[in-house]
C-alpha cells in the first residue's frame, strides 16, 4: 500500500500549550482510518495542520506520489491538491440553494475568470443530480440550504465533499446530530468512498467507529498513543487509562 | 439550464426599461426640445445622480455581495474625475493660450505653449511647471486610459496587500478608510501636482465646444451617464448571477469555508474590488464634467461612508436597491440642503432644514439599520416574492455565526 | 563747515583761558577743559585719549557726561568756554552744570554751540558707557548693558567686559559676563591663540548665539579664480555640475565676474528676433517658420552673422569657460587655524544639539502618544473588548470638550472649572454611551459592519447637532495659569505644561484601567463576558449590564480625553473626526483587546508622526499621508497588531 499522506514529527504550540507533540501518522491510498481520542487530544488541530489552517512549529507533511510538502501551500492550494474537509459544525452556504452549494464544490477550474465565464454543462448537472441522490437531497435541490434541518445540512456538506472528488477526505464528527438510520447511511457512504480514496474520520462515538471497521489511531496529548484495529487498541492498557482511568 | 441570462434575471430587464423611459422622458421635457419643464441645471443634477447610482451599484457588489465594506470607493470615483479633469483643463487652457499667443509677433514654440498652459493652470499654487503626473494630459485617449488604469492599479495594489494579509471585516473597512484619508491628504497639498485644495475647475466647459449650448451638453452627458449606468447594471448583474455570484456570496458568508473548497478567496476579492473600483472611476469621469469642479474634499473618507449609507438605505444585496438608495438619498439631500425644503416652525424654534438635514439623515440611517435592514429595496419583496422562510440571516453571518469570525484581522 | 571750525577754534581759545578759573570744586569740568579740544571737536583719533582721561579721573559724574555727550546734549558756551548740559526750551537753552547738576538758568540760543560727535565717536563713547554700566551698582543696569552687548557685539566691548568680570558680585550676571566674554573673544580676541581658546571653550554650548558666532566666523563668500590662490583661506573648492554648484550657476558666476560673455537665453533670443522683424522676415527667414527653438536659434545665428546681435554662446564655449576657472568658497576669516577650530567646535556643538533635539523630539512624540492613547483607549475598550465599532467615538471626545467649554461659561475660575469639567465630561459621555448602547448597539451585536454604519449615523447627527448649538467657529477651552507655562530643560529641550499634564492623565488612565480590568469584580466580569458571554451569563453575570457599563466606561474616557484635547487644541464640532481615524489606527496597530496594545500602538504612531514631521517639518499633511501608508504596510507584516493574542484565544 503506497502512502498518500505522511505526517512526521509535527509539533504545534499555542501559548506554551503543546496541542500537537511530535505527531507522526501516515495514510495510504484508498484507506479508511478512524482517529479517536479524548477532548483536547489534538484531533481537530491535526486536521487544521493538514488543511493548512494551522502552521506547525516543526515537522513535515508530505503529500501524494510527487511528495509535495503541504506546509508551503495555502488552504485553497491544498484543497485543489485533492484534500477535502468536512467541519464538525455543518458549514454550508445557507443563503444559497442546495444546487448552488453543490455546483460550487464540483471539481472544476477554480480561477476567478474560469468561474466568471463558466457555463453549465450537461455533465456537471448530471453529477449534481447523482450526488443529490446519494445524499438524499434530490427533492431539495432548489431549496435554500438555510432551510434544511441540521442532519440534512450534514448530508449536504458530505455531498459537497464528494463533489470535490478529493483523494483524501477529512471528516470531523460526521454522525453528530443524526438519527441511527442516518448514521448507518453515513457509514455505508464513507466505507464506499474509501474504496477509491483515503478517508480519515474523527469521531467520538465508538459504535460508529466500530461500524466503520477500519484501522484506528488513538491520539492523546497531541501524539499517537496506539494504532491498530479497534479491538486491538481497546485492549491497550494506555488507552484504557486515558479513556477510563484518572 | 437553458434559460437565458435575462430570463433568469428579470430585474435587469425591468431596470433597463425604467431607465430608458426615464431618460427619454427627461430628454423630451428638457430645454433641448423646447419644452423646458426640466431645467438644464436639473438635467445636470439628474445626470450626476445617475453617476452616483452607478458607483452605488459598484459599492453594492463589493459590499452587499462580496461582504467587503469598502470605505474607499469614492476615492476611485474621485481619481476617475481627476483623470478626465486633467485633460479637460489642459485642452481648454491650451485653446485659450493658443488664442492669446497667436497675437504675439513670433509664432509660439511648443515649449512656450506648454509653459503658458502650466502657468495658467498652476499659477494658483505658485508653480509654473507641469509635474510628471500631467505627462499624458494633452491626449484625450491616454487620459481616458488613465481613468481606468490609475484607480484600477491602485485598487489592485491596495487590495492585494490588504487581502493577502487576510485583513477582513471592520479592519478592512478601517484600512480602506485610511487609504482614502491618505489620498485626500496628499491631494490637499499644493505640491501634489493637482492644484492642492483648489482642485480642478471649469470642467463643464468642453474644449472646442464653446458654441454648443449647455442645454445640449447636459443632455449628452445625461445620456452618457444613463448608458453607462445601464451597461454597468448589466455587467454587474451578469457578474453576480451564476457561479461567480455564488462564489462571491459564499465568500461574504464564510470565506474560510470557500477556501477549503479550493477557491483562492483573495483572487476573487481582488477581482471584485478592482472591477468595482474601475466602474467607480468611470462613474467619476462622467460625474465631474457635469459638476464642473473637483477638489480633494470630494475624496475625503466621509464621501465613501455616505456611499455605504445610500446602499444600506436602498437595500444591500440587490442592484436596483443600490440605485434606488443613491437616487433617493442624494436627491433628497440636495433638496434639503439646497434650501428648497420648507422650514418647520415649532413656535419656540424654527427647524431650518439646511441645519437639521444631517441630523435627520443620521438618525434615519440608524433607524434603517435597526428596523429595515433590507432597506427600501426590501419593499419589493413584499410585492414580488413569495414569503421566505426565516431560518437564516440574509446578510452576512447571523447570530449563529461567530462574531469574532468577522472581526478577525 | 568753515564757520563751525572757526567757532570751535574760538571756543578752544576761550576755554584755555577759562580753564584757569576752574577750581577743584568742578573736577569733571577741569578734566574736560584739560582736553577741551578733544571734547569740542572729537574725532576717532582723539576720542580714545579723552575717554581714557575721563576713566582715569574716576569721577561719578563721568557716565552721565558720556551719555549726554553721545546723545548730543552737551553744549559749549562761547562766552566762558565751559561745557554745559543743555536742553532746548522756548527762546534758548536751559543749562545744567556738569559737576553739580545745578540748574544754571536760561541762555539765548546764539550763545551755545552743540557738540556733535560723529557716528564713530559715538560708538566709542557707547562702549565706554557700557564699561561704566557694566560696573554700575544697579544689577538691572548691568543686565541692560549685557543685553546691549548681546544685541550688537563689537570689538571694543571686549576689554571693558573683561575688566568688569572680576568685581561682579551677582553670580548669575557673572556667569553671563563670562559667557559673553567668550563669545566676544571668539570673534574679536587680540591674537589667534586667544580666539582659538575662546572658540574651543564654546564646545558644548547649546545657545543659539554661540552657534551664530561660530557661523559668523565661518561665513564664506563665493569666488572665481583662474589659478587657485595659496594665500587665501579657502573653505571649499566647488566642482561645476555638482550638487553644491550646478553648471548654470557656475556660468552665471563667471558672467557676473565678467569672465565670460552672458548666455543668450530663450527669452533673449525671442526678444532679439522680435526686434529684428522686418516685412514678416527675420534675417531673411519668414517669421511663420520660427515655431521651434532650433529654428529660432538658426535665425538668431543668421542675425549674429550680420553683426546685429552678439553671437550665441555655444555649449562648448560654456564648458571651456567653466574648465578654465576654479570655483571656491572663501572664508571671510583669513586665518585657517581659527576657521578650523571653529569648524571643529561647531561640529561638536551640532552633535550635542542633535542629541538634544532628538530628546526634544522624543518628548514631543511622548506627548503626542499620550494624546493618541487618551483618544484611543476608550475605543480600545469598546472595539477591543466588546468587538463593537463605534464611529461616534470621536463625537464623544467632542462632547467632552464642549462640556468643558460650557462649564467654563458658568465657572470663571479656570482651575475650579477644570476640576468640575473632568468628572462632568465623564458623566455626560458615560450617559450618552449607555444610552447609545441601550438604544442602538445592543440590537446590532454580531453585526459589526452594521454597527459601524449605525454609529456613523449617530456621529453625523451629533456633529451637526453640535454645529447647530455651538456654531461653526472654534470655542476656547482655556487652561488654568499653572498649566500654561513651559517646562524647560535647556535651550533645545522644552515641553509645555499642558502636554505634561496630558501625559500624566494618560498614565493615570493606564493605571486605572489596568487596575479595573485586572483587579476588580467589574473587570473580571468584563473579561468573562468578552471571552464567553453564554458561560458568563450562566454563572450569574448579567451580560447586558456588563456591556452597558463597558460601553459607558469607554465613552466616559472619551469625554475626559475631550477635555484634555480641548485644552491644547480648539473645540470645534469637527474635532472628533480628526482623531477617529488615528484612534482606530492606534487600536489596530497596537493589537485589539489589549490595553498594553493600545499603549504600544499610540507610542508607535505618536513617535512615528513626530519623526516624519522632523524630516519634513513644513508639511504635516505629507507626514500624515506617509504615516498612513506606513500603517497599511505595517499591517501586512503584523496583521494582528504589535501585541497579538496568539493561538486558540485569538479566535478560530
Amino acid at each position: 500500500m503506497s502512502t498518500l499522506l505522511e505526517v512526521s514529527g509535527v509539533s504545534v504550540t499555542f501559548d506554551g500549550f503543546r496541542a500537537i507533540n511530535n505527531l507522526s501518522i501516515s495514510i495510504g491510498q484508498a484507506e479508511l482510518r478512524a482517529v479517536i481520542g479524548p477532548n483536547g487530544a489534538g484531533k481537530t488541530t491535526f486536521m487544521d495542520i493538514i488543511t493548512g489552517k494551522t502552521k506547525p512549529d516543526q515537522g513535515r507533511v508530505i503529500w501524494g506520489p510527487r511528495s509535495l510538502s503541504l506546509l508551503d501551500m495555502s488552504e485553497s492550494q491544498i484543497a485543489r491538491q485533492g484534500i477535502g474537509r468536512k467541519f464538525q459544525k455543518p458549514t454550508v452556504f445557507e443563503a444559497q440553494t442546495v444546487r448552488e452549494n453543490l455546483a460550487m464544490a464540483l471539481k472544476n477550474p477554480r480561477g476567478p475568470f474560469d468561474v466568471l465565464f463558466y457555463r453549465k454543462s450537461r455533465a456537471s448537472a448530471a453529477r449534481i443530480d447523482e450526488i443529490a441522490a446519494e445524499i438524499g437531497l434530490t427533492d431539495d435541490l432548489p431549496r435554500r440550504a438555510g432551510e434544511l434541518s441540521h442532519g440534512q445540512k450534514q448530508w449536504l456538506e458530505i455531498g459537497m465533499l464528494l463533489a470535490q472528488d478529493p483523494q483524501l477526505l477529512l471528516v470531523d464528527e460526521p454522525a453528530a446530530g443524526m438519527t441511527p438510520a442516518e448514521r448507518e447511511h453515513t457509514t455505508a457512504l464513507l466505507v464506499r468512498a474509501a474504496e477509491t480514496r483515503a478517508v480519515v474520520v474523527v469521531e467520538h462515538d465508538m459504535d460508529f467507529v466500530r461500524r466503520l471497521n477500519c484501522k484506528v489511531t488513538v491520539l492523546h496529548e497531541g501524539s499517537v498513543l496506539a494504532e491498530g484495529s479497534l479491538d486491538h487498541v481497546t485492549k491497550n492498557q494506555d488507552v484504557i487509562d486515558v479513556y477510563l482511568g484518572r | 439550464m437553458t434559460r437565458s441570462f435575462i430570463a433568469r434575471n428579470p430585474s435587469v430587464l425591468w431596470f433597463l426599461l425604467a431607465l430608458s423611459v426615464f431618460t427619454v422622458l427627461v430628454t423630451l421635457l428638457s430645454e433641448v426640445t423646447g419644452v423646458g419643464l426640466v431645467s438644464t441645471s436639473f438635467v445636470k443634477t439628474l445626470g450626476k445622480t445617475l453617476c452616483l447610482c452607478l458607483i452605488a451599484i459598484a459599492m453594492d457588489v463589493v459590499w452587499g455581495y462580496c461582504g467587503i465594506l469598502s470605505l474607499g470607493h469614492f476615492a476611485f470615483f474621485g481619481l476617475g474625475g481627476y483623470a478626465i479633469g486633467m485633460w479637460l483643463m489642459y485642452a481648454r487652457t491650451e485653446l485659450i493660450v493658443l488664442d492669446s499667443l497667436a497675437k504675439a509677433p513670433l509664432p509660439p514654440t511648443e515649449q512656450e505653449v506648454v509653459d503658458a498652459i502650466a502657468g495658467q493652470i498652476f499659477g494658483v499654487v505658485g508653480s509654473a511647471e507641469f509635474p510628471l503626473l500631467w505627462a499624458f494630459a494633452h491626449s484625450l485617449t491616454l487620459q481616458l486610459l488613465m481613468v481606468v488604469l490609475v484607480p484600477g492599479l491602485l485598487a489592485l495594489v491596495f487590495g492585494w496587500l490588504a487581502f493577502r494579509s487576510r485583513v477582513t471585516g471592520v479592519y478592512l473597512s478601517i484600512l480602506t478608510q485610511a487609504m482614502t484619508l491618505a489620498l485626500s491628504l496628499y491631494l490637499f497639498q499644493n505640491d501634489s501636482g493637482l492644484r492642492g485644495n483648489n482642485g480642478l475647475s471649469g470642467l463643464q466647459n468642453l474644449p472646442g465646444l464653446d458654441a454648443v449650448p449647455q442645454s445640449v451638453i447636459s443632455i449628452a452627458f445625461f445620456w452618457a451617464s444613463a448608458i453607462a449606468l445601464g451597461l454597468g447594471y448589466v455587467l454587474f448583474a451578469w457578474v453576480v448571477s451564476g457561479k461567480m455570484g455564488s462564489v462571491i456570496r459564499a465568500i461574504r458568508d464564510n470565506e474560510a469555508r470557500v477556501r477549503f473548497l479550493g477557491y483562492h478567496v483573495e483572487s476573487y476579492k481582488l477581482f471584485v474590488f478592482t472591477l468595482t473600483a474601475i466602474v467607480a472611476a468611470i462613474a467619476g469621469a462622467l460625474y465631474y464634467p457635469q459638476a464642473g469642479i473637483i477638489n480633494p474634499a470630494e475624496i475625503a473618507p466621509i464621501a465613501s461612508i455616505y456611499l455605504a449609507v445610500w446602499v444600506a438605505i436602498g437595500g444591500r444585496g440587490r442592484l436596483y436597491g443600490a440605485v434606488i438608495g443613491a437616487a433617493f438619498v442624494s436627491l433628497l439631500s440636495s433638496w434639503f440642503t439646497g434650501g428648497s425644503a420648507p422650514a418647520v416652525n415649532l413656535g419656540f424654534y424654527t427647524i431650518n432644514w439646511t441645519d437639521w438635514w444631517l441630523v435627520l439623515l443620521g438618525l434615519s440611517f440608524v433607524a434603517v439599520t435597526l428596523f429595515f435592514p433590507k432597506g427600501i429595496g426590501g419593499l419589493f419583496d413584499l410585492i414580488v416574492l413569495k414569503p421566505v422562510a426565516d431560518r437564516q440571516g440574509d446578510y452576512g453571518p447571523d447570530k449563529g455565526a461567530w462574531r469574532k469570525e468577522e472581526g478577525e484581522p | 563747515m568753515i564757520i563751525r571750525l572757526v567757532c570751535c577754534a574760538l571756543a578752544i581759545c576761550l576755554g584755555l583761558s577759562g580753564a584757569q578759573a576752574q577750581t577743584n570744586a568742578a573736577p569733571l569740568q577741569s578734566v574736560l577743559q584739560a582736553n577741551a579740544d578733544a571734547v569740542a571737536n572729537p574725532s576717532r583719533g582723539t576720542v580714545d585719549g579723552l575717554v581714557a582721561a575721563l576713566l582715569a579721573a574716576d569721577l561719578p559724574t563721568v557716565p552721565v557726561f558720556l551719555e549726554r555727550w553721545r546723545d548730543r546734549a552737551v553744549y559749549l558756551r562761547a562766552s566762558d568756554g565751559l561745557f554745559y548740559y543743555a536742553t532746548q526750551v522756548e527762546g534758548g537753552y536751559a543749562l545744567t552744570d556738569v559737576d553739580s547738576g545745578a540748574d544754571l538758568g536760561r541762555v539765548a540760543a546764539a550763545e551755545m554751540t552743540e557738540l556733535r560727535p560723529n557716528a564713530g565717536v559715538r560708538r566709542v563713547i557707547g562702549s565706554a558707557l557700557v564699561a561704566f554700566q557694566l560696573l554700575d551698582d544697579d544689577p538691572a543696569r548691568r543686565m541692560a548693558a549685557l543685553d546691549a552687548i548681546d544685541r550688537s557685539p563689537a570689538e571694543d566691548q571686549l576689554e571693558p567686559l573683561r575688566l568688569s568680570i572680576a568685581d561682579e558680585a551677582d553670580p548669575l550676571l557673572k556667569a553671563r559676563k563670562i559667557r559673553l566674554e567668550r563669545l566676544l573673544a571668539a570673534r574679536f580676541g587680540e591674537t589667534a591663540e586667544v580666539r582659538i581658546a575662546a572658540i574651543e571653550s564654546l564646545r558644548g554650548d547649546l545657545g543659539v548665539d554661540a552657534r551664530a558666532v561660530l557661523n559668523l566666523i565661518l561665513s564664506t563668500t563665493p569666488a572665481v579664480f583662474a589659478e587657485l590662490p595659496s594665500d587665501r583661506n579657502i573653505a571649499a573648492v566647488l566642482e561645476p555640475g555638482s550638487d553644491a554648484l550646478s553648471e548654470a550657476e557656475a556660468y552665471a558666476r563667471l558672467v557676473e565676474a565678467d569672465l565670460a560673455p552672458p548666455l543668450t537665453g530663450v527669452a533673449a533670443i525671442r526678444d532679439a528676433l522680435i526686434a529684428a522683424i522686418a516685412d514678416g522676415q527675420v534675417a531673411g527667414i519668414p517669421v511663420a517658420s520660427l515655431t521651434t527653438d532650433a529654428a529660432r536659434e538658426a535665425a538668431y545665428e543668421a542675425l549674429a552673422a550680420t553683426g546685429v546681435v552678439p553671437p550665441l554662446v555655444t555649449l562648448e564655449d560654456q564648458a571651456a569657460a567653466l574648465a578654465a576657472h576654479h570655483f571656491v568658497l572663501l572664508y571671510a576669516e583669513p586665518d585657517p587655524a581659527i576657521t578650523a577650530a571653529a569648524e571643529e567646535t561647531l561640529e561638536a556643538i551640532s552633535l550635542k544639539v542633535n542629541l538634544n533635539q532628538t530628546a526634544d523630539l522624543a518628548l514631543d512624540g511622548l506627548s503626542l502618544a499620550s494624546i493618541y492613547f487618551l483618544a484611543a483607549i476608550g475605543l480600545a475598550i469598546t472595539f477591543g473588548v466588546m468587538g463593537v465599532i463605534n464611529m461616534a467615538h470621536g463625537e464623544f471626545i467632542m462632547m467632552g470638550a464642549y462640556t468643558g467649554y460650557v462649564v467654563q461659561l458658568f465657572i470663571p475660575d479656570y482651575t475650579l472649572s477644570l476640576i468640575v469639567a473632568l468628572p462632568l465630561a465623564f458623566a455626560v459621555t458615560f450617559g450618552a454611551g449607555v444610552a447609545m448602547e441601550r438604544l442602538v448597539i445592543r440590537w446590532l451585536y454580531h453585526r459589526p459592519l452594521e454597527t459601524l454604519l449605525a454609529t456613523f449615523g449617530i456621529s453625523i447627527a451629533l456633529q451637526q447637532l453640535a454645529k447647530n448649538i455651538f456654531g461653526t467657529q472654534a470655542r476656547p477651552l482655556t487652561s488654568p495659569e499653572w498649566l500654561s507655562g513651559t517646562l524647560t530643560f535647556n535651550e533645545v529641550v522644552s515641553i509645555s505644561m499642558i502636554r505634561v499634564a496630558i501625559f500624566v492623565l494618560a498614565l493615570i488612565f493606564l493605571g486605572l484601567l489596568i487596575y479595573i480590568l485586572k483587579r476588580t469584580r467589574l473587570g473580571l466580569e468584563v473579561r468573562a463576558v468578552t471571552q464567553n458571554p453564554g458561560m458568563a451569563a450562566s454563572m450569574g453575570i448579567n451580560p447586558d449590564r456588563i456591556n452597558m457599563l463597558t460601553f459607558g466606561l469607554g465613552s466616559g474616557i472619551a469625554g475626559i480625553a475631550g477635555v484634555a484635547i480641548g485644552l491644547y487644541a480648539k473645540v470645534t464640532s469637527e474635532m472628533g473626526s480628526e482623531y477617529i481615524v488615528q484612534s482606530f489606527m492606534t487600536v489596530v496597530v497596537g493589537g485589539v483587546g489589549n490595553v498594553w496594545g493600545t499603549l504600544a500602538g499610540a507610542t508607535l504612531i505618536g513617535f512615528l508622526q513626530k519623526g516624519i514631521e522632523f524630516f519634513n517639518p513644513s508639511n504635516t499633511l505629507a507626514a500624515q499621508t506617509y504615516m498612513i501608508l506606513f500603517i497599511i504596510l505595517f499591517i501586512q507584516f503584523r496583521p494582528k497588531g504589535i501585541i497579538a493574542l496568539k493561538g486558540r484565544a485569538a479566535g478560530d
